[in-house]
């Protein structure tokens, strides 16, 4: 229920009534998105979005820091563990 | 996909793994607060990859599940009317009330619509002027901005023929809870990643001192969850309690401040009862008096409904970390994803639905049989 979903967002719009609304690619799935929550946000940046609401940005350099620090734990335990 | 598939590698969970294989000296009991979690750690089995020491409970994280009862039934109660539209998530179209669910309501010709976000329950109330349009607001503090949204644009457009069923619950009293009661074994928390997107992690920080218990701010891919486990376990090893994030990706200290400010503007903080665990204090969201117009429970008259759930199963115990969901003699026989007995079997995210989906049922049959090692059974 409370899952959101990261999605690439490729259009950015206002609907009838000024509410900052667009569409996100969820890996080839496009819908629409209420944008009212992430202002900041820009097409081909990605958002998470639940319910159809954009909750937050996803800020790669924080995914690629995360994802490199679990990498070089990788490394390094297979240094210390060559046969495993 | 990105940010998903990067977080799903499985050499790099067996080193994580591995890694809590090498720091772990004693036995520790954590909790995953969401059902999200739940699902990913049961579908991923990594229940089953951890040291044996350390064990995970399942958490009270499915709004679907724990909304209550009487809810369910003043739910019920308004579809039925001729002249209401009930719209709801499609997650809540099967939970059972004391008598029926939507699905049976639907079919014997009540108008309830499954809707993907609370703004299509607008577009239908714009379409349906003539007609009631009713959307049933559950969730966490996740879903709150959702539907927060949907009730502030109806009161700035003037529609008003829509209103909100609200059953809103929130995880911090929650956690509280589990660790003030006597039968708690919960030592270290997993975070709810997506509630704090929203709401920061702050309020976790006087619960985690409080209580001495490390909390780790956790994301919902397999990657996620190890990284969680081990910063939990990391804590517990050095004698270390604070407030953790593992899920910097999107969630910040102070959570998303725009998103709060319009939550607060139509909700206030109120008591709250949960399917299977009872009431919690100042546990959930009610809509803001102010915003009275668009409450279907004060224009329904259906506050009055006041429903005591029959003590069937022990999902209130799987709820707050005590039991397992295959320590429930009903789990897998009496009580199904087909026709479930209490709150974690109703939707898919809760413990007992998850295991039942992952083939956890299969594993009790074995187990009951005599000389048939546990572990073994599954893997």
């Amino acid at each position: 229920m409370c899952l959101a979903i990261p999605g690439k967002l490729i259009e950015i719009s206002q609907d009838a009534h000024g509410v900052r609304m667009g569409k996100a690619n969820f890996g080839g799935i496009v819908k629409q998105v209420c944008l009212e929550y992430t202002p900041e946000a820009i097409a081909g940046e990605y958002v998470l979005v639940h319910v159809g609401f954009a909750l937050g940005r996803v800020d790669e350099e924080e995914a690629a820091r995360t994802y490199k620090l679990l990498e070089e734990m990788h490394q390094l335990s297979e240094l210390e563990a060559p046969d495993a | 996909m990105k940010y998903l598939d990067e977080y799903r590698d499985h050499a790099l969970a067996l080193r994580l793994v591995n890694e809590l294989n090498r720091m772990v000296t004693r036995p520790w009991v954590l909790m995953e607060v969401c059902g999200g979690q739940t699902h990913t750690i049961v579908k991923y089995g990594i229940d089953h990859l951890l040291p044996s020491n350390i064990e995970l409970v399942h958490g009270p994280g499915c709004p679907v599940c724990v909304t209550s009862l009487e809810m369910i039934d003043k739910a019920h109660a308004i579809a039925r009317r001729p002249d209401v539209i009930f719209c709801s998530f499609g997650d809540m179209l099967r939970v059972p009330g004391s008598t029926t669910d939507l699905l049976v309501l639907k079919s014997r010709g009540a108008d309830v619509r499954v809707v993907y976000s609370p703004i299509d329950s607008l577009k239908i109330a714009r379409a349906n002027p003539n007609k009631k349009v009713v959307f049933f607001a559950i969730g966490f503090e996740t879903t709150a901005p959702g539907n927060a949204m949907a009730v502030w644009q109806a009161h700035k457009q003037g529609i008003r023929n829509y209103s909100v069923l609200v059953s809103h619950v929130l995880v911090p009293p929650a956690i509280a809870s589990i660790l003030q009661s006597p039968s708690n074994r919960v030592q270290g928390f997993l975070g709810p990643g997506h509630v704090c997107t929203i709401m920061g992690y702050r309020e976790y920080e006087p619960i985690s001192a409080r209580f001495r218990v490390p909390i780790v701010i956790t994301g919902f891919e397999p990657l996620d969850i190890l990284e969680g486990i081990l910063m939990t376990v990391r804590q517990l090893e050095l004698g270390k309690w604070e407030v953790e994030n593992q899920y910097p990706r999107v969630v910040k200290r102070e959570g998303n401040l725009i998103a709060q400010d319009l939550v607060n503007k139509v909700f206030e903080v109120g008591d709250r009862k949960w399917r299977g665990v009872g009431s919690i204090p100042k546990s959930g969201y009610k809509l803001r008096y102010e915003l009275r117009d668009h409450d279907a429970e004060r224009i329904f008259e259906v506050d009055e409904i006041d429903i005591q759930e029959p003590a069937v199963c022990i999902s209130g115990l799987v709820l707050r970390g005590v039991k397992k969901p295959h320590d429930c003699p009903a789990f897998g026989e009496r009580c199904t994803p087909e026709h479930p007995l209490g709150a974690t079997m109703v939707s898919a995210e809760g413990a007992c639905a998850a295991y039942y989906a992952y083939g956890r049922h299969l594993q009790q049959h074995m187990r009951r049989k005599p000389g048939v090692d546990q572990r073994s059974a599954v893997t």
